[in-house]
This record gives structure tokens, C-alpha cells and sequence, in this order.
């Protein structure tokens, strides 16, 4: 079921933000197939009327009041951590635009 | 015998009878690291003067009244600690390391007791892999025979722990981790149920399998590490509001009457003899201490490894997006736009086996294959949790194989990714159904290569499976042997 073409390995990169060599394109074409196609064993199992497991055991959805707590870390340490510069407590990305 | 070489048990008996102090012990690791990390290298982030400067201070406190206070440990190099660069073994967290500005809750707890934090182990980067070799520090090694791996992914913590370069490690398990280095590397280790202790603070692979366990050098001192770091954590609402019993309090009472059964389905065609006349020989020890040793059988655990490479990739494809160059760590030149900076920020700070996986799950959740891939694979995840809990129905412990064989050559795996992924066919079901694991060692093969074997109970359930652990191992002494480094 799932030969995949290197176009479409061109193209999961792209969705996942990832720029891949003409080397590594070849490469991974060839072994994202062959996991694909160990995986297709699951479409022998019988699954009509089990429910997929979403959460393991059986939690439902948990809350919590919504407060702000500044007990783990405060902003500043955080925006240390970031490689670009920081302006008025933002981190400096490059442009969305394109310009530079 | 270095100082180093003691259990947590040991060493709190002599830290309190002030036979040696806390500032010994730390050094005693230290130096031990010094000299065995050239062979093995399992530790890639030194804590080494912090460390001893917290030795120090709680020398001079003097009070040691909880059996981890001034007990000196390693954790994998996923655990956020304050000040600590903490990197995954990732170049998409170096370049600038990685240093957070917060503590895991684990750490942290370990902190509040007073276990003194000597730095982090090396991992497959981001904990993917089962063999450490996907670190971008190079491979760790397996400390009975350097040209082995140590397992994966935290063969850092194993291999540490079974060089006595530490009392005691952490570790991460989200398909074998924990359970399958230890049985290389000839320690113990505990993957405990999901959600027993919290995730917060350590950086997820696939959340809904990550679990938070420890590498120790007896049954006796996972029981110890485990009641400190379990339960209810507000900060990871996927933690249990379940009672944390008292570990070590049940810990001798032995297994008469015990039920114990051995999986059909975990003895197979390919798998070294070795392996399993040694898991076999302990289930006949178990006979001899009195338990009834019965046949079970987990019909979907063929499935197991397919549904696992689904989930884990679709939830690695989307934990892995937090990574992009902005907030932490590596970050690239003359970007053309954002979107341009976010791909060359990926490509060159992820390694082969972070991409593949990230590809994966990015295809398995695409529109149109989303129902064939990842529901389906979670509807199997179904019916492998559903085996366990017949199993468990007549059962209490179920023991079985860890890995295939013993540990394999550096590079046998490199060019094959699905066999490197077919060495987790006994550890995965055991995370799909969110159950505790532990794995103790069971024997050697030829060439002195340490054999595990694993211990599982049903969910909540460390506590049997600790109790039975020790009588095992009190029996058989496995544990007792180190290698010569």
C-alpha cells in the first residue's frame, strides 16, 4: 500500500519544516517504505468495534483553576534560553515576510 | 571496592553512623567517572563542583534521616534542572546549551530530600533508539565489553549505574529504555505504570507512552528512589490521584503462593537460546521459592511493534515542532524569511533518526491516512492492553524476556532502521498498555554478557513486582557481579 515516491517525501518534509539533500531524499524514501510497510500488518487486525485507547488509564479531561503562577520560572530566565535577540521582552525572529 | 560501588542501603547506613560522609561519596563517583568514562562514555554534562559543594553542606547539617539524603545520582539528559544544561543529547539544543531555568519534578523531589544531582547520561537524542548510538556525543558503551552498545535509550543511565559511577540513575521508558539497557548493561531498572510519576520537566518523546523510572543496583533501591519520586503531580495532569504504598515495607514478604506466568508468545523463533533458558531457569527458581509458575498468552503482542511505530512517530512528529530555533538553543545564519530560518534550524540541528521519525508521523496523521494509521494503530493499543488485563486475571506477575539477545556490536543496526526498531518486540506491549516493568538480571552469556529479565504486574502494581524482584534476586545473587573496568 505505501510506496512511496521521493516527490512525496519531498513533500512530508515540507509540511514538517524540514529541507532534505537530493542524498537524503534517496535514503529516506528507501526506509520510510520500508517502515510503511512493516506497519501495514496492522491493517490485518480485526479492530470492528474496539475503541481506539486515547488515554491509557482511563483519565477523562483534568482541570485546574485558571491562575497565573510565576512559582516555576519567571519570564526573563525563560526568554534567556532563546538564541535570538530579545526586544522588549519578544524574541526577535526573521522576518514572515521574506524581506531581510 | 571503591565507595561508589555501595547501594543506596549501604551507603545511608554508613552516612548515618557518620562512617563517611556525603563529600566522600560524591568524590568517590566523581573519580570513578574520571576513570571509566574514557571507556564508556555515559556522562556527557560534569555537575562536579556543585555537587560537591552540596555534599558538603549537608555534611555539615549532619542529618541524614531519609535513606537518599547525600546519595549522589545521574539523570538522563532529559530532566530539566535549574542551571544544569540539559540538551537531549540534540545539536537542535547545543550550539548556545540548553540550560533550563526550572526543575523536573522528579529532580526536584530528589532535590527536596537531599540526593545530591552529579550531571546528565547520555541518550539516543531525544530517546529515540535502542542503543545510544543516536546521541550527538557518540555511543555509549557497554561496560562488560566496550565494543558492545549499552542499550537504548538510556544506556547512559545503565551503563553509569553498572559502572558504579553513581548509586543510582534516571532514566525515561517509552518503549523499553529503561528495561532493555539495564539488561545490557546488568542493573536494575523500573519502568513504573503511566502516570505512577510525573512527566513535567523532562522532554517528551511521545506523551501518551513516556514514562519517568530509575536505574539502580538492586531491587531494594528502586523500592527506595521510587518512594520519593511517585505520585499525584499537579504539574502533569496525566499523574494518577492513586495511593502510593509504602515499597520497601512489603518488599520481604516473599513469594509463596504467588502466581506467575510465563507468555507464550515472548518465546520465539530468532531469539538467542541463551536468553531464554536463562528466563526459563528463573522461572524454575521461582518454583523453588514457592510460587506456581503457569502458561499465559498475549495473542496481540505480534501487533505490538507495528502499533508502536505508528503512535510513537505521530506523537514525536508533533513534539518535536517545539523545536524550531526561536526558543532555545541552535539557531542558523542569513535566513531568507521565518519559514527559511524554522527548516535550516531543523535540518542541520536534528539528527537522522529525530527526522525519520518526525516523517513518519507527519505522514501517518495527513489527511486520508490518519483512520488507516493512527486510529487503527490505537484501536490495537486496545486489544494489547485487553490481553494484559485477561492475563492479569489469573495471574499476578507475568515474567518474560527483555530483549532478544544480549548486547549487540557497535554500528550492527546503523543501515537498518526497522531492525534497530525489531529490538523492542518484548519491551513495547508493555508500554502500549501502560503497565510497571521491572527488569533484573537473570544471567550471562558467553563472553560475560549480562542477560535481564522483566517482571510485569498490572497497572498500579510495582509494588508485587518489587516483592518479587527481591526474592529473586536475593536468591540468586545476579546483581552482585560488576564488570571489571
Amino acid at each position: 500500500m505505501a510506496q512511496l515516491t521521493a516527490d512525496q517525501v519531498r513533500h512530508i518534509a515540507k509540511l514538517a519544516r524540514l529541507t532534505l539533500s537530493d542524498d537524503e531524499v534517496k535514503k529516506f524514501t528507501k526506509e520510510l517504505t520500508a517502515i510503511l510497510d512493516y506497519v501495514d500488518v496492522l491493517q490485518k487486525v480485526d479492530t470492528n468495534g474496539v475503541e481506539p485507547l486515547k488515554q491509557v488509564t482511563g483519565l477523562t479531561s483534568a482541570f485546574r483553576d485558571d491562575v497565573i503562577t510565576d512559582a516555576i520560572a519567571l519570564p526573563e530566565p525563560l526568554l534567556a534560553t532563546s538564541p535570538l535577540p530579545i526586544v522588549s521582552d519578544q524574541i526577535e525572529t526573521p522576518s514572515a515576510h521574506g524581506e531581510r | 571496592m571503591t565507595l561508589s560501588s555501595l547501594t543506596i542501603g549501604g551507603a545511608h547506613a554508613q552516612l548515618k553512623e557518620k562512617k563517611i560522609s556525603s563529600e566522600e561519596l560524591t568524590r568517590a563517583c566523581i573519580e570513578r567517572i574520571e576513570h571509566a568514562d574514557k571507556s564508556i562514555n555515559a556522562v556527557i554534562h560534569k555537575n562536579f563542583d556543585r555537587a560537591l559543594s552540596e555534599a558538603k553542606k549537608i555534611d555539615a547539617k549532619g542529618v541524614f534521616a531519609h535513606p537518599l539524603t547525600g546519595i549522589p545520582y545521574l539523570a538522563k539528559d532529559v530532566f530539566c534542572e535549574a542551571g544544569v544544561p540539559t540538551t537531549a543529547c540534540s545539536n537542535i539544543l547545543r550550539n548556545k546549551d540548553y540550560v533550563p531555568p526550572f526543575d523536573s519534578t522528579t529532580t526536584q523531589r530528589l532535590r527536596a530530600v537531599s540526593a545530591v544531582s552529579l550531571g546528565k547520561t547520555n541518550t539516543d537524542e531525544f530517546t529515540m533508539g535502542a542503543s545510544t548510538e543516536t546521541s550527538c556525543f557518540g555511543a555509549t558503551r557497554c561496560p562488560w565489553d566496550t565494543s558492545r552498545v549499552a542499550g537504548g535509550s538510556s544506556g547512559g543511565s545503565a551503563a553509569a549505574t553498572a559502572a558504579d559511577e553513581c548509586l543510582f540513575a534516571l532514566g525515561t521508558d517509552t518503549g523499553g529504555s529503561i528495561r532493555q539497557p539495564a539488561s545490557f548493561c546488568g542493573c536494575t531498572g523500573m519502568k513504573v505504570t503511566y502516570g505512577r510519576t510525573s512527566r513535567f520537566g523532562v522532554m517528551s518523546m511521545a506523551s501518551s507512552l513516556d514514562s519517568i523510572g530509575t536505574l539502580a543496583k538492586c531491587v531494594e533501591d528502586v523500592a527506595i528512589i521510587l518512594q520519593a519520586i511517585a505520585g499525584k503531580d499537579p504539574l502533569d495532569a496525566t499523574t494518577g490521584d492513586v495511593p502510593v504504598p509504602n515499597y520497601t515495607a512489603t518488599l520481604k514478604k516473599g513469594v509463596k503462593g504467588l502466581k506467575i506466568g510465563l507468555p507464550k508468545e515472548y518465546f520465539i523463533k530468532g531469539m538467542d537460546p541463551q536468553v531464554e533458558s536463562a528466563v526459563r531457569a528463573a522461572a524454575e527458581e521461582y518454583r523453588k521459592l514457592g510460587a506456581q509458575v503457569t502458561d499465559v498468552s498475549l495473542p496481540h503482542s505480534q501487533y505490538a511493534i507495528a502499533a508502536y511505530y505508528v503512535i510513537v512517530p505521530s506523537e514525536v512528529s508533533s513534539n518535536m515542532a517545539r523545536y524550531d530555533g526561536v526558543r532555545y538553543g541552535h539557531t542558523v545564519n542569513d535566513p531568507q524569511s521565518l519559514v527559511d530560518y524554522y527548516e535550516k534550524a531543523r535540518s542541520s540541528g536534528f539528527g537522522a533518526e529525530v527526522k525519520r521519525r518526525i516523517m513518519i508521523g507527519t505522514f501517518a496523521l495527513s489527511a486520508g491516512y490518519y483512520d488507516a494509521y493512527y486510529r487503527q494503530a490505537q484501536k490495537v493499543r486496545t486489544l494489547v492492553k485487553r490481553d494484559f488485563e485477561e492475563a492479569f486475571g489469573g495471574v499476578d506477575v507475568i515474567l518474560a524476556p527483555i530483549a532478544p539477545t544480549p548486547a549487540f556490536k557497535i554500528g550492527a543496526h546503523t543501515d537498518d532502521p526497522l531492525a534497530m526498531y525489531l529490538e523492542d518486540v518484548f519491551t513495547v506491549p508493555i508500554n502500549l498498555a501502560g503497565i510497571p516493568g521491572l527488569s533484573l538480571p537473570c544471567g550471562f552469556a558467553k563472553g560475560d554478557l549480562p542477560i535481564g529479565m522483566q517482571l510485569l504486574g498490572p497497572q498500579w502494581g510495582e509494588e508485587v513486582i518489587l516483592r518479587a524482584g527481591y526474592a529473586y534476586e536475593q536468591a540468586t545473587q545476579w546483581h552482585m557481579r560488576k564488570p571489571a573496568l
